[in-house]
């Protein structure tokens, strides 16, 4: 456990000491940012237009409650195409540089390079988040979004971010050319969101199908503060997926030599 | 300490060693000698776990590498052809993960990389990125980073490539000091440093052991081949006399240099004939500019050896075309009494 706690460290240093870290954290907060703002003005004047409509005795509606849910639905897809960027180089780069040779000698598992190595690039997602949580201040300024769907929503992002940098992950171990992993994690992440977009035409079973394999569509309940434990299964077993697929690129890379 | 047996690895159809079998006790310096594409960095990666063998085992402290390989990593130190560095790290928080993950305890960290760093001389730059080190400095750290958590096995790949004729010294000295209480095997192609610093050799081609001993004994093999080599002037009469009367003479050749000098190569049973020698082509009224004793070399040797093996292999595939022809015979005789 100390050993995997050894290999985040680096992982984290080695990513913070490249330029790599910084590009991505602040392409984020820009993208993010931006949508906020919109979503923000957006909903800010419907629900005041149509508050003048129906005057105010109808339904009052929540506008932080409502801008959080927007936000985290971009959230998802924003993340959806930055995490090629977090993973590209995770095994690419350790292949490129020969490095793999001071890891496979030394008195390490294959696991608990897998595991350390995995942990850094989630921690890195925690980082993004946090940065996101800071963009909806005004949110808490006029009046605050309630807690629990909140965290819940965030909870989903991160068992989405799970899933999709496990897979990110294994891309990468495929390779020893940083840019051939991003452009082949990208293209994943671009199927997935197709499954979504195409999820919602097409006869029921077509549908039904997309759908299940749609990230952003196992999210929504999520979003809505909804705790399934289905969804959880889906990005569970997405994140156990790419694991055991890079675990299994790894070994098969020492007998290959 | 290390015994490696029928070790036998492919990469696919191709053989890169084959049926290799030594071992190294403790505390003694082996050196591994042999041309580009030899097999010594597939050995070496065996040998520290890196990759598995085909066929075979290998033993580091009676522990089977593959089936112990975290207890037997940690005894390891490895120095690849390549030197594993993570340029963006400086020299100290390198080296501070290398510690942490070779499982040298928490405690005995700081001090241990005050004494690496010492060690290969990098106090000048252990806070320096590994990115702006020179490729001596850069070799220094791979050094630090075999070393950091003081193993009983050092296995260098080549460990003095890419240095300057200074620094190979200093590394030379390094080495031999750590073979007072390491066991340490060295992959070189250079000959003197062989010599130099090892106490056994362990010459291999094509994947197999071709020779294995002492340096002194594998040059002493092949001192058979020693000559003197000579320059004199005269004329080629009193050359040709002298060279026929004198029996130590036997098998000399000469060439003619500028004007009337000769290079003389006259092969020798004995060195302590050579001052009869020279008193022979004085005597034959010669004058003698030069006198000098070769003895073969470990270069010497192990061109012999690596020559040696590729004449046999064309020998052996020349032998088999004969054949053909008798079978292709044969068989149209067959068709013949059909």
């Amino acid at each position: 456990m100390k050993t995997v706690i050894h290999i985040m460290q680096k992982e984290l240093k080695s990513y913070f000491y490249s330029p790599i870290a910084y590009v991505t954290l602040t392409l984020f907060m820009l993208v993010s940012g931006f949508v906020f703002f919109l979503i923000f003005t957006d909903i800010s004047e419907r629900t005041a237009m149509s508050g003048m409509g129906m005057g105010m005795g109808s339904d009052p509606v929540n506008v932080p409650q409502l801008v959080e849910r927007y936000f985290l639905g971009w959230l998802s897809t924003i993340l959806l195409f930055l995490i090629p960027l977090i993973t590209m180089g995770v095994y690419a780069e350790e292949k490129k540089k020969g490095t793999f040779e001071l890891l496979f000698t030394s008195p390490l598992t294959t696991l608990q390079i897998v595991f350390g190595k995995y942990l850094a690039n989630l921690a890195f997602c925690l980082v993004l988040f946090a940065g996101s949580v800071l963009l909806q201040a005004p949110l808490f300024l006029s009046g605050a979004p309630d807690a629990g769907p909140m965290c819940v929503g965030y909870l989903g992002l991160i068992l989405f971010a799970a899933g999709m940098i496990s897979l990110g992950n294994y891309l990468s171990s495929l390779t020893e050319n940083q840019i051939i992993a991003a452009i082949l994690t990208f293209v994943l992440a671009l199927l997935l969101w197709f499954f979504n977009f195409f999820s919602e035409s097409g006869t029921e079973g077509v549908k039904a199908i997309l759908g299940y394999l749609s990230p952003l569509q196992h999210l929504e309940d999520f979003q809505r503060g909804v705790l399934d434990l289905s969804h959880s299964v889906y990005f569970l077993s997405m994140a156990f997926l790419g694991l055991f697929l890079t675990y299994r690129t790894l070994e098969s890379l020492r007998w290959r030599g | 300490m290390i015994e490696v047996s029928g070790l036998t690895k492919y990469y696919g159809d191709f053989r890169a060693v084959e049926d290799l079998s030594f071992t190294v006790n403790r505390g003694e310096i082996l050196g591994f000698l042999g041309p580009n594409g030899a097999g010594k960095t597939t050995t070496m990666r065996v040998l520290t776990g890196y990759m598995p063998p085909t066929r075979g085992s290998c033993r580091i402290g009676g522990l089977d590498i593959f089936d112990d390989a975290i207890p037997v990593k940690r005894k390891i130190g490895y120095l690849p052809e390549n030197v594993p560095l993570y340029p963006e790290l400086t020299v100290r928080e390198y080296l501070l993960f290398v510690a942490r993950i070779k499982g040298v305890p928490a405690p005995e960290i700081p001090a241990g990389l005050d004494r690496i760093i010492h060690k290969c001389g990098l106090e000048s730059v252990r806070d320096r990125l590994i990115r702006q080190l020179s490729k001596g400095f850069r070799q220094r750290v791979g050094l630090a980073q075999a070393l950091v958590h003081d193993p009983e096995v050092i296995v260098l790949d080549e460990p003095t490539i890419g240095l300057d004729p200074a620094q190979i010294r200093e590394v030379r000295e390094m080495i031999k000091g750590l073979g007072r209480d390491h066991t340490i095997i060295l992959s070189t192609h250079i000959l003197p440093e062989v010599s130099q610093v090892c106490d056994r050799v362990l010459i291999i081609n094509r994947g197999r052991i071709v020779a294995e001993d002492t340096p002194e004994r594998l040059t002493q093999a092949a001192t058979g081949q020693i000559h003197a080599e000579g320059l004199v002037a005269g004329s080629e009469d009193a050359l040709q006399r002298c060279l026929q009367a004198e029996p130590l003479l036997a098998g000399a050749t000469c060439q003619r240099e500028e004007g009337d000098r000769w290079r003389l190569v006259m092969p020798l049973q004995d060195a302590e004939v050579r001052p009869r020698i020279a008193r022979a082509l004085v005597e034959a009224g010669l004058d003698l500019y030069e006198f000098s004793l070769h003895r073969a070399t470990l270069e010497d040797v192990f061109l012999q050896l690596i020559t040696d093996e590729e004449k046999e292999k064309p020998a052996a595939e020349e032998s088999a075309p004969p054949d053909e022809p008798a079978a292709a015979a044969s068989a149209s005789d067959e068709e013949v009494s059909q």
